[in-house]
């Protein structure tokens, strides 16, 4: 008896650190979920004197992606991104988060899609990354799925990878669209 | 060599120090002109209070990341719009969650977090008493006549060497 009561305090704090030690503090909760989709209208990347919003994708499942040129995990996922987007055909905007040379509407961004291919729908031109600051930016690259009704209902922060896309976005992608609009 | 040009040549030489130096820091400083008193105070107070998130333990004010930089334009800006202190908290609650607060709501969800450090303060100053009063029970170990003797003697041999 002496000697539980220490021992059990002892095991009950390697717990408790063991617990700490899987857990991923760069996983901040997002707020979002189960909240409509944080709204923008922003110039597109290809065509700028055109604008892409959030409006344009209502009635459909959607995927939101913030990349950038600068950004290196952004080109490891983009082969695994890409393959989501040609499996699953969802309609995904990439918003290009504080790129370079912005100020005439992404010279880098234009090469790095030139380079690496171009897997989006539309890529929203977010110069002074106000549009990542509503939709709760931590680190590009964020992966965001909106369904039918613009309810944010899934992200995932961080590279997208092969797994990630096999056991959760494909699943959650079909299930969605076969949800009421 | 006279005390006029070495007290010159002195304050040259700082005065190009200085020079170099704010040259140096230029790059991290703001600034951001406020309206008023208030204003100021408050945009200090919530740069000090909202957490930055890419960098973890720093808030705002401390942080150089470049998206800490753009929270605190978004919380200027907002202040020079006339938003109150609330407006701001929950513009970042929202797209962060409380996690950007360092100063969190008292909630079902931060229940521990505040009463947490009580309850263990508590909790050990009473373990803390309880040893002291054990102590205090103790009987007291006395030496033998025997023991004495033996320890007088080798103190007493070993001061004669």
């Amino acid at each position: 008896m002496k000697f539980f009561i220490p021992l059990a305090a002892f095991g009950a704090l390697v717990a408790l650190l063991l617990f700490g030690l899987g857990n991923d503090p760069k996983a901040i909760p997002s707020p979002f979920i189960g909240q409509p989709a944080p709204a923008f209208s922003l110039p597109r990347l290809y065509k700028p004197d055109q604008k892409i919003s959030t409006d344009d994708m209502k009635g459909q499942v959607w995927v939101l992606n913030l990349w950038a040129s600068w950004c290196v995990s952004c080109r490891a996922e983009h082969k695994v991104l890409s393959r989501l987007i040609a499996e699953t055909k969802v309609p995904t905007i990439g918003l290009n988060y504080k790129d370079y040379g912005t100020e005439d509407y992404g010279e880098e961004a234009l090469q790095w899609l030139a380079t690496l291919g171009n897997p989006y729908y539309a890529v929203a031109v977010d110069t002074k990354g106000m549009a990542g600051i509503d939709w709760g930016v931590v680190g590009v690259p964020e992966t965001f799925v909106m369904d039918k009704k613009g309810i944010v209902r899934y992200k995932f922060t961080g590279p997208v990878y092969d797994a990630a896309v096999e056991d959760v976005l494909i699943p959650l992608i079909n299930k969605l669209r076969k949800e009421e609009g | 060599m006279n005390i006029l040009v070495k007290s010159l040549m002195r304050s040259i030489i700082l005065s190009a120090f200085a020079l170099i130096m704010s040259h140096s820091f230029a790059v991290q400083i703001e600034f951001h002109n406020f309206e008023n008193k208030q204003q100021e105070q408050l945009y200090l107070q919530l740069v000090a209070e909202l957490r930055c998130v890419k960098c973890q333990n720093q808030n705002l004010a401390e942080s150089n990341a470049e998206l800490a930089r753009d929270m605190r334009d978004k919380a200027y800006e907002m202040i020079i719009k006339g938003a109150k202190r609330e407006d701001v908290v929950s513009y970042m609650t929202a797209r962060y969650g409380d996690f950007v607060l360092y100063n969190p709501p008292f909630k079902a969800k931060t229940l521990l977090l505040w009463i947490g450090p009580p309850i263990f303060l508590f909790l050990s100053l009473f373990m803390l008493f309880k040893l002291i009063r054990g102590q205090k029970n103790q009987p007291k170990e006395s030496l033998s006549e025997a023991d004495r003797n033996s320890v007088r003697e080798l103190l007493t041999s070993n001061s004669k060497k």
